[in-house]
C-alpha cells in the first residue's frame, strides 16, 4: 500500500490523506468512550505529580534548622529553597545596585551594612545621577560608539524619556534589563559554545531550547514564584529564561558554521584551546552571535510588561495600571519608552560589537582617554546644573536633577485622542464585519475542530508529517500529540488550535505580501523592518484594549491581537529572503527575457521560499504565544487555563503542563516546516 | 539509622549559621529595621492603600518597600514571605487564593476592614433609562430581555460577561442554572478587568444592552452603575459550598475586605502588626482614596500623602494607641 502510494505524485498523495481524513471525520461516532473520538485522559495525574515534586523539593526535601534573626528563633527550612534564594539574593543585590548608580538609594549600603545601620545614619544614602549626566554619557557612550548619528539617537530617546516624566521607572527597568540581558549573552554563550564542543550536550540542550522558546511565559511564572520568590531578581531570571534560547542557538550556528581553514590557520599559528575559541572561533563567528545579542535586548524588553506580574518595578507595572483604568493613552507614552529604550540598546549593542579594534595605534594620553574626560566633564556639569537647579526651583521639584514621575510633560492625551479618533471612524464599519465573522467563519470553524476525531487529528497530522518530511517527523509528532491528547485538555488544545490557525493563514498572507511588495525596493524594505522591530518590542497589552473596544470580548479580538503580532516574523524572513536572492539569478532571469512577475515566480519565489516557510514557523510560535495571551481578554481555550493556574493550589503543575501542551503543539509544526526547509535549502544549495 | 545523620548535619549547618548571624547582633528594638514589604497591584484604590499603609509604618519608624505584583499571585507571595501583607482582600473575587495560602500555611488572618463591598452582575445606569430590560434591578427582569444581550458568538443566548475564571469559578454557570435562566442566558468570562472596562465602553458607543460582573467602590460608581439584585445569599446555598440547584441561584454576599499578613509579621514587628490589624476603613474612605487617583488625577504617591495629611483623626488613634500618646 505504502509502496504503491509512494509511486504517486505528491498531490495525489496529499488527496488520498486528505479523503481518509474525512472519511474518518464521518464515520467516527462522537461518545466518550469511543477511544477514536477522545483518548481517555491518561496523564491526569501529571500536574498533580509535577505540583508535589515541585513543592516537596521546595518545602519539604532535606529540612535545616535556620536562625531567623526577624522573629528571633528557628526554623525549618528546606535546603533547595534556600540554594534557590541564595541565587534570589545575588541577583537582587546586583539590580539594585545598578538602579542606585542610577537613581539613588540605600539598598546597597543595606546589603553590606544592615539596615539598623542605614535607619541610624540618615547619611548613608547613594545620591541619583542627575538626568542631564545620564542623557550626556548616552550622547557620549553612542559618540564613541558610531558617530552622530548614534549620538543623536541616544540624546533624543534619553531627553523623550526624560522630559515627559518616564524617567524614575524608565531606570527602574534598564537597571533589570542592564542585568538580566548581559547574563543571558554570557549564558547563551557558554551553553553555545559547550554544545559546539559536545555532541551529547547539544542533544541534550536541543529540546530544552525547543521547549523554552515555544512555552509561553506566563505557564512559568508560578514556578518562577515559587522558586525565587515575588520581586526583581525573580523577574530577571524569569526574563533570563525567555531570553536565552535565541543566544545558545544562534552561538552554536555561527561556531558551526567557521571554515575549517580558519580553524587550522589558528592551529598552525600555535593557539591554545583557550585562545583558538576567543580569538579564532567567536570573531569569526561574530555575525551569528551578533544577531543573538540582538535577540537577547529584543526578548529582555519584550518582558518588562509579563515580569512585572512577578515583581518587576518600572514601566511595565505602570503600564499594566494604566491599562486597567482604561488609560490607553498612558499606556501608548510608556509602551514608546519600552521601545525606545530597545531601539537605543540594540544599536549601541551591534557598534559596540562590529566596532573595528585598531591593533596598531598610536595615540596620545587625549586621544586614548578622551571620551573619559569627556565622560567626568559631563558629570561636573551635570552636577553643577543640579545644584543650579536646586536655587532655582527652590521648593517642589528640582527639574534639572531628577523629573519626578508623571510630573513632566505627557503626550497621554495626544495618544488618546488618536485612539478615541480611531475607535470613533472605525467602530461601526467595523461592527458589521465583526458579525459576518463571527457568525459566517469563526464560529463554524471552531465547530469543525471540535467536531474532529482524535484520530482524524492524528492521521492528518502525521500524514502531512510522513508526506513531507519522512517517516521520522510523522513519529515525532505523534508522540506530540500523544502528549495533548492523554491530558485533560485536548479540546482547549483543540480551540487554541484553531484560533493559532486562522491566525497564521492570515499573517502568513499578509506578511509574504507586504513582504514581497517592501523587498522590490531598499528603503521601503529599511522601513518595513524597523515597523517589524517596532511591533516586536510594543507591549502587546496596550492594543489589546482598543482591539477590545473595537471588536468586544470575542474570539476576533484575540485573532487580530495575534495577527498584529505574528505578521512581524513572516514579513521579516519574507524581506530578509528576497533581498537575499543573487543578483547573478535575477540578472540571468532579466536576460532570458522574463518580465517582472514572472521573474518574481519563477526565481525569486523558489528561492527565497524555505527562507520564507521559516518565517511561516516562526509565526506559528508567535500566533499561538498570542493566542495565549489573549487570555487577558478572554478565551476558553488552554490560556484561560494557564491564566487561572494563578490562583490554585495545583497551579504549579497545571501551569507547566499546560505549558508543554502549547509547547508541543507549535514543536508539532516546527518538526513539518523545519525539516522539509532543510531539505530544500539543500536541494536549492543554499545552506 | 538515617534521622539522626541527617540531624547532625543539621546542628552543623544551624550552628554555621548561628555564628554568622550573632555576629551582626539581634534587633533589640520592638520592630525589626527590615522593610516591611507592600504589595502593589493594579487597581487605584489598592495602590493608594498601600502607600497609605507605608506612609502610617513609616510614621512610626519602621521601614517599608513596596512590590509589584500581580493580585493573584500575591497570596503565594504572603505565604513564603516574598511580602509581608496584603491588605485588600475582596471576598467574592480574591477568598479562593486567600485561603488555599492560609491552608497551606503562612498567611495569617489580620483582620478585616469595616468596608462592606459589594461585588454582583449589574447594568450600567443607560441600560435601565434606556429600557433595554424592564424590571430591574429585580433578577426576575431577566427571564424576558435576554434579546438584547445578544452578541454574534453567544447563540441566540444573552451575554453574561464575567470576569476571569479565576475569580469564582463556575459559580456564574451554576447560577444560571439555579434560576433556570441557562436557555436564556450564557456566561462568557472575560480575560481580566480592563477587559470589562472597554466592553463597558464599547457597548456605550453602540447603546446596545450589556450586563457584566462589577464591584463597589470602583471607579465606575461615577458614571452610574446598577447592581442586580438576586436572591439572598446564605452560607453554603452554591454548588462549590455544598448547596443544591434549587439554592445555588444566589446572589453574592455583601463582601468582606480582609487583610492578610505572612506568619512571622506579628513577630519582626510587632508594633506595625498590631497597627495593622486594627487598621479598618470604610467604604468612603477607599473611595476617596481612588477618586484622589481617578478623579483628581494625581499620582498615588501623592494621593496617598494627601490622604494621610487629610485624615490624621482617622489613623493617629491607631498609633497612638499602640505607641502611646506621646508619639
Amino acid at each position: 500500500m505504502v509502496a504503491t502510494l509512494k509511486r504517486q505524485s505528491k498531490a495525489v498523495q496529499f488527496a488520498i490523506l486528505l479523503a481518509a481524513f474525512i472519511v474518518l471525520c464521518l464515520v467516527v461516532k462522537p461518545s466518550e468512550n469511543n477511544i477514536l473520538w477522545r483518548l481517555p485522559p491518561l496523564l491526569k495525574w501529571l500536574p498533580g505529580a509535577i505540583n508535589d515534586f515541585v513543592r516537596g523539593l521546595m518545602f519539604e526535601w532535606f529540612p535545616v534548622q535556620v536562625w531567623d534573626p526577624l522573629i528571633e528563633d528557628y526554623e525549618q527550612k528546606p535546603l533547595f529553597r534556600e540554594i534557590t534564594r541564595a541565587i534570589s539574593g545575588f541577583f537582587l543585590v546586583i539590580i539594585n545596585f545598578v538602579r542606585e548608580i542610577f537613581l539613588g538609594g540605600n539598598k546597597t549600603i543595606v546589603a553590606m551594612t544592615s539596615w539598623d545601620f542605614v535607619n541610624e545614619h540618615p547619611w548613608a544614602k547613594w545620591p541619583a545621577l542627575p538626568w542631564t549626566v545620564i542623557t550626556g554619557w548616552a550622547v557620549l557612550l553612542g559618540y564613541k560608539l558610531q558617530g552622530r548619528g548614534l549620538a543623536l539617537l541616544a540624546g533624543a530617546c534619553t531627553m523623550y524619556i526624560a522630559i515627559f516624566g518616564q524617567w524614575q521607572p524608565s531606570m527602574e527597568t534598564l537597571s533589570f534589563v542592564l542585568i538580566a540581558a548581559p547574563v543571558s549573552v554570557v549564558l547563551g554563550l557558554f551553553l553555545g559554545i559547550w554544545a559546539f564542543r559536545s555532541r551529547a550536550v547539544e542533544a541534550t540542550l536541543n529540546p530544552l531550547l525547543n521547549v523554552a522558546q515555544t512555552m509561553p511565559h506566563y505557564s512559568y511564572l508560578v514556578p518562577v514564584i515559587v522558586l525565587f520568590g515575588v520581586g526583581d531578581q525573580a523577574a530577571a531570571i524569569a526574563t533570563i529564561i525567555f531570553a536565552t534560547p535565541p543566544m545558545v542557538r544562534l552561538t552554536l550556528l555561527g561556531l558551526k558554521k567557521v571554515p575549517p581553514d580558519v580553524v587550522d590557520s589558528g592551529m598552525m599559528s600555535g593557539c591554545s584551546r583557550f585562545q583558538l575559541l576567543f580569538r579564532v572561533l567567536v570573531p569569526t563567528a561574530r555575525r551569528d552571535i551578533l544577531i543573538g545579542v540582538n535577540q537577547v535586548v529584543m526578548q529582555c524588553l519584550a518582558m518588562t510588561v509579563i515580569a512585572s506580574f512577578i515583581g518587576a518595578q518600572g514601566l511595565g507595572s505602570n503600564l499594566m495600571i494604566a491599562l486597567n483604568s482604561l488609560k490607553v493613552g498612558t499606556g501608548i507614552e510608556i509602551g514608546v519608552c519600552i521601545v525606545l529604550i530597545a531601539v537605543v540598546l540594540d544599536k549601541m549593542s551591534l557598534a559596540w560589537a562590529n566596532k573595528p579594534t585598531d591593533y596598531f595605534a598610536d595615540l596620545t594620553f587625549w586621544q586614548r582617554h578622551r571620551f573619559g574626560l569627556l565622560a567626568l566633564g559631563v558629570l561636573g556639569a551635570g552636577i553643577v546644573l543640579a545644584l543650579f537647579g536646586r536655587a532655582v526651583f527652590p521648593e517642589g521639584f528640582n527639574y534639572l536633577y531628577i523629573i519626578p514621575h508623571n510630573k513632566g510633560i505627557t503626550t497621554a492625551p495626544m495618544w488618546q485622542a488618536g485612539v478615541d479618533w480611531l475607535w470613533d471612524t472605525l467602530f461601526f464599519a467595523l461592527k458589521n464585519f465583526n458579525e459576518f465573522l463571527i457568525t459566517q467563519v469563526l464560529v463554524p470553524m471552531k465547530n469543525l475542530y471540535l467536531g474532529m476525531p482524535v484520530a482524524a487529528t492524528f492521521l492528518l497530522m502525521m500524514g502531512i508529517g510522513y508526506l513531507v518530511a519522512g517517516l521520522r517527523s510523522a513519529l515525532i509528532i505523534g508522540g506530540f500529540l500523544l502528549f495533548i491528547a492523554l491530558s485533560e485538555y485536548w479540546d482547549r488544545a483543540l480551540i487554541t488550535a484553531y484560533m493559532a490557525s486562522f491566525s497564521v493563514l492570515v499573517s502568513a498572507t499578509l506578511g509574504i505580501t507586504i513582504g514581497t511588495l517592501a523587498a522590490q525596493n531598499e528603503t521601503a524594505s529599511r522601513i518595513v523592518l524597523l515597523v517589524c522591530d517596532f511591533l516586536q518590542t510594543f507591549p502587546s497589552f496596550i492594543y489589546l484594549i482598543p482591539v477590545i473596544m473595537l471588536f468586544g470580548i470575542t474570539d476576533t479580538s484575540v485573532i487580530i491581537a495575534a495577527v498584529v503580532y505574528a505578521t512581524v516574523p513572516a514579513t521579516r524572513y519574507t524581506v530578509e529572503g528576497l533581498r537575499s536572492v543573487p543578483p547573478v539569478l535575477q540578472d540571468a532571469g532579466s536576460m532570458l527575457g522574463v518580465s517582472r512577475f514572472q521573474r518574481w515566480v519563477s526565481i525569486e519565489l523558489p528561492m527565497a521560499f524555505p527562507h520564507i516557510m521559516l518565517g511561516v514557523n516562526q509565526t506559528v510560535i508567535f500566533a499561538l504565544f498570542m493566542v495565549i495571551i489573549g487570555a487577558f481578554i478572554g478565551t476558553t481555550d488552554l490560556g484561560q487555563l494557564i491564566l487561572k493556574a494563578i490562583s490554585e493550589p495545583q497551579g504549579t503543575g497545571i501551569g507547566l503542563t499546560l505549558g508543554l501542551c502549547v509547547a508541543f503543539m507549535g514543536l508539532a509544526v516546527d518538526q513539518i516546516i523545519r525539516t522539509w526547509a532543510n531539505a530544500r535549502k539543500k536541494a536549492l544549495d543554499l545552506a | 539509622m538515617k534521622p539522626a545523620c541527617i540531624s547532625s548535619r543539621k546542628t552543623l549547618l544551624s550552628s554555621a549559621l548561628i555564628a554568622v548571624l550573632a555576629a551582626s547582633g539581634p534587633a533589640i528594638a520592638a520592630d525589626s529595621s527590615e522593610p516591611i514589604k507592600i504589595p502593589i497591584k493594579n487597581w487605584s484604590s489598592q495602590i493608594v492603600m498601600a502607600h497609605v499603609i507605608g506612609g502610617i509604618f513609616e510614621s512610626i519608624g519602621d521601614t517599608v518597600q513596596y512590590v509589584p505584583v500581580d493580585n493573584q499571585a500575591s497570596f503565594e507571595a504572603v505565604r513564603t514571605g516574598d511580602l509581608t501583607l496584603v491588605h485588600e482582600v475582596w471576598q467574592s473575587t480574591m477568598q479562593n487564593a486567600y485561603y488555599n495560602a492560609m491552608e497551606q500555611g503562612g498567611l495569617i488572618d489580620a483582620g478585616t476592614h469595616a468596608a462592606e463591598t459589594l461585588e454582583e452582575m449589574g447594568v450600567p445606569n443607560w441600560v435601565i433609562e434606556k429600557d433595554l430590560c424592564p424590571g430591574l434591578p429585580s433578577w426576575e427582569a431577566l427571564k424576558d430581555c435576554h434579546e438584547n444581550f445578544v452578541t454574534p458568538d453567544s447563540d441566540g443566548k444573552g451575554r453574561w460577561l464575567e470576569g476571569p475564571q479565576s475569580w469564582h469559578g463556575d459559580t456564574m454557570p451554576d447560577r444560571l442554572k439555579g434560576l433556570g435562566l441557562d436557555d436564556k442566558w450564557v456566561v462568557k468570562f472575560a480575560g481580566a478587568a480592563d477587559a470589562l472596562w472597554a466592553e463597558l465602553k464599547a457597548a456605550e458607543k453602540e447603546g446596545r444592552g450589556t450586563i457584566i460582573f462589577n464591584w463597589t467602590p470602583n471607579f465606575t460608581d461615577a458614571s452610574g452603575f446598577t447592581f442586580i439584585e438576586f436572591p439572598p445569599y446564605f452560607d453554603g446555598c452554591r454548588l462549590s459550598d455544598g448547596g443544591d440547584l434549587t439554592t445555588t441561584g444566589c446572589g453574592s454576599p455583601k463582601g468582606w475586605l480582609k487583610k492578610g499578613a505572612n506568619f512571622r509579621f506579628p513577630k519582626s514587628h510587632p508594633q506595625a502588626y498590631t497597627i495593622f490589624s486594627k487598621i479598618s476603613f470604610t467604604t468612603p474612605q477607599i473611595g476617596s482614596m481612588a477618586a484622589l487617583v481617578d478623579v483628581d488625577g494625581m499620582t498615588h504617591e501623592d494621593a496617598a500623602v494627601k490622604w494621610l495629611a487629610d485624615n490624621e483623626e482617622v489613623w493617629k488613634p491607631w498609633t497612638v494607641s499602640v505607641l502611646g500618646a506621646g508619639n
